[in-house]
């Protein structure tokens, strides 16, 4: 069975700063991962690493400067909209950018319904509407005839995932979902993105920062940084047993629900961010503890241990070679 | 705990109502349901609650940024500034706008709104130091807050930036290094780094609590991170339904949680390495134009008795700075 959607050498470059002072840094630096119908996988990493982008790339709202984004098998075209033709839908990060303060929420529903053809009438359209309001624990009477600032953070971004369920989707895109509501609402929400996969066959790029409710709902997981994908595998092995100097950073720095536990030691952060983006070598190799002469200069690039794949030159020994990679200068 | 600590900001039995009229009839969401807060002087003040149970409008009413359809039905507002207390609904709205930024500053849930999107962010802080000081060294002021946004760890040419080139976090740390531009004596952050990742949130964290080590002023912190309390706040207020429903140290809401809801929300935090289903909070949120009678959380509790579903329970005090709002505590005390 072909994979759902295939990311392949995905690249992505953007210039900064004005015409005298121009940098051109690669946001998504050739980035490889596949999902499967009916998985849950995870993109999490650094604030500013490319996930958002690299949602976007995947969602048609930018072009790919290189690389291919191929759904069941078939290459992505450049104009093309996914959530028309691929079934893909999004949901993002703050739900009150997502919808116009001066109008009704249940209007953005009502449209879709129509686009898509999905009710002959208005009842069957407040009842299919209805239907979907409910998988997130809201009702059609609830929201109807409501403003985005009627509801709290929360309930709008409950209300955006049941907007994006409206055309049955096959793949959703999820922006950090869940990182506007209570701890509680979180489990329900990825509980909703479990019941979604069982139930439903659908697949979610969860995109998060929040690697406990990450590693209670996916299947696998790639951790990003500065663009690159430096670690992906299962949950078991990236997040239980992290190998790569910035996933066990990541891990470390997961705060405790335990007072008795505080952070005694102090956190550097890059300086720059562009910096490490520009970085020759190894992106993390500024700040990584088991820097090597080699990561000031090569690019580290995709080995296998066990069944994770990770960019660190700290584990060539123990690697198995993957023969199809080309390292980059 | 020795010498009695100075309060900065007090509220009396508040209440901020949403008015909405609708076809002729009148929706009231009652936001801020009767609150009575002491914060004090050099402390971070956490709260936590239900998405929806009106920690924002808190916030805002806290802000003294009260406009339509949010109403102050009840009670008082005091600051104290330079010592003296002063009644801040009561101001003019000039007297309010120079407040803000100066003495109390806000950093809102999703900064995006903080910034014009066509305008570079560099003019963003001009605009809002500039309109704070006047004087020979205003140019001086504005030049030192371009100064702090890289000692905060940004990237100096972030000011020639658009805010939507920046992500997420790198915009979080641009409002937080406005926000503490001016020297403020309370900082307002709602769920500041609810777009970070871990590793910058504990730098930004880190970065907020050294501003109110050197400045020792008060932060007043929302977060749905209860690892963020955790590791920062001194006291949690426990907000349920516009209420607060119990106030405690951390150590004593993460030990002793009293109140039922409270419980609920310690319990359903997901471990790191657990994925057996977590228990959330049964029920769901009652609606703030249509509360319950009595104890607002009685439809979810296990352990409602009749007296729940007929009145709202007192404060009782647990222990020093430990109280909870509940009937099944100290149910002598409430005769
Ligand atoms: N339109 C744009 N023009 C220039 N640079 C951009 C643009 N969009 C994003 N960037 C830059 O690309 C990088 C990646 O941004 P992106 O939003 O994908 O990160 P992210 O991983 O989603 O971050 P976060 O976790 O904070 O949401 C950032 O350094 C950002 O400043
Ligand atoms: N402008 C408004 N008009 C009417 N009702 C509003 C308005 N803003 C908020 N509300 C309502 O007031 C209640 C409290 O909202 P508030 O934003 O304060 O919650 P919150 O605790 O901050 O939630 P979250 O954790 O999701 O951010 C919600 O029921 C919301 O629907
Ligand atoms: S490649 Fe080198 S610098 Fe990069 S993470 Fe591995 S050890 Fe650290
Ligand atoms: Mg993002
Ligand atoms: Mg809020």
């Amino acid at each position: 069975m072909a994979n759902l959607l295939e990311v392949i050498e995905l690249t992505k470059r953007y210039s900064q700063g004005n015409v005298f002072d121009k940098t051109v840094f690669t946001a998504v630096d050739q980035i490889n991962f596949h999902i499967k119908p009916a998985e849950v996988f995870t993109l999490a990493g650094e604030s500013g690493c490319g996930k958002t982008t690299t949602a976007k790339l995947i969602l048609g709202f930018e072009e790919p400067t290189s690389g291919e984004i191929r759904h069941n098998g078939i290459a992505q075209t450049r104009d093309e909209k996914p959530w028309i033709t691929k079934g893909v839908q999004a949901i993002f990060q703050d739900p009150f950018s997502t919808f116009n303060p001066l109008r009704r929420v249940e209007a953005y529903f009502h449209e879709t319904v129509q686009n898509f053809h999905l009710a002959r009438s208005k009842q069957e359209a407040v009842d299919w509407i209805d239907r979907k309001l409910r998988l997130v624990g809201l009702t059609y009477p609830e929201i109807a005839g409501k403003y985005p600032n009627e509801f709290s953070g929360g309930q709008l971004q409950r209300i955006s995932i049941a907007r994006a369920l409206v055309t049955d989707p096959k793949l959703i895109i999820a922006d950090e979902p869940v990182s506007m509501v209570d701890a509680s609402l979180r489990m329900s929400i990825v509980n909703l993105f479990k019941k979604l996969r069982d139930e439903l066959g659908v697949s979610i790029l969860y995109i998060t920062h929040d690697l406990a409710t990450a590693y209670y709902v996916s299947d696998r997981i790639a951790i990003m940084f500065r663009g690159r994908i430096v670690e992906m595998g299962s949950v078991d092995q990236v997040l239980m047993k992290p190998r790569h100097p910035y996933s066990k950073l990541l891990r470390d720095s997961i705060p405790q629900a335990d007072p008795k536990q505080r952070w005694t030691t102090s956190v550097t952060l890059a300086e720059l961010e562009q910096q490490e983006y520009l970085r020759q070598g190894c992106r993390f190799a500024g700040r990584c503890p088991d820097v090597m002469d080699i990561c000031k200069s090569v690019v580290p690039v995709d080995i296998h241990v066990e069944d994770v794949r990770i960019q660190c030159h700290k584990y060539a020994d123990s690697a198995v070679p993957s023969s199809l990679e080309e390292s980059q200068p | 705990m020795t010498a009695k600590k100075a309060t900065v900001l007090q509220t009396e039995n508040l209440q901020a109502f949403y008015v909405l009229e609708m076809q002729g009839t009148q929706k009231v969401v009652k936001a801020v349901n009767d609150v009575n807060l002491q914060i004090y002087e050099n402390e971070i003040y956490g709260i936590a609650g239900e998405s929806g149970c009106g920690k924002t409008t808190l916030l805002k009413t806290l802000f003294n940024d009260i406009v339509p359809p949010l109403r102050l039905m009840h009670g008082k507002i005091r600051y104290c500034i330079d010592s003296a207390e002063v009644d801040v609904t009561s101001l003019s709205a000039e007297e309010k706008r120079k407040l803000r930024m100066e003495f109390i500053s806000y950093i809102p849930q999703g900064s995006m709104s903080v910034f014009n999107p066509v305008q570079r962010i560099r003019g963003t802080f001009r605009d809002f130091i500039g309109s704070h000081v006047s004087g020979k060294n205003r140019a001086e002021i504005i030049e030192s807050t371009y100064q702090r946004v890289v000692e905060l760890g940004l990237p100096q040419n972030v000011l020639d930036m658009y805010p939507h080139q920046l992500s997420g976090g790198m915009r979080q740390r641009v409002t937080i290094a406005l926000a503490s531009s001016l020297n403020p004596r309370i900082m307002i952050g709602d769920e500041p780094t609810t777009a970070l990742d871990v590793v910058v949130q504990r730098g930004v964290i880190q970065m907020l609590t050294e501003i109110q080590k050197s400045l020792k002023n008060t932060i007043i912190l929302v977060t749905h991170d209860m690892g963020v309390h955790a590791n920062v706040s001194d006291r949690i207020g426990i907000m349920y339904a516009g209420k607060i429903v119990e106030e405690g140290t951390t150590e004593q809401i993460f030990a002793e949680p009293a109140h039922p809801y409270t419980r609920f929300l310690i319990n359903s935090l997901p471990k790191f390495g657990d994925k057996s289903m977590r228990e959330s909070v049964p029920g769901s949120p009652p609606s703030l134009s249509n509360l319950p009678q009595g104890c607002p959380f009685h439809p979810r509790c296990p352990h409602v008795k009749d007296i729940c579903r007929q009145q709202m329970p007192d404060f009782t005090q647990l222990d020093h700075d430990h109280k909870v709002a509940c009937w099944l505590v100290g149910e002598q005390q409430h005769g």
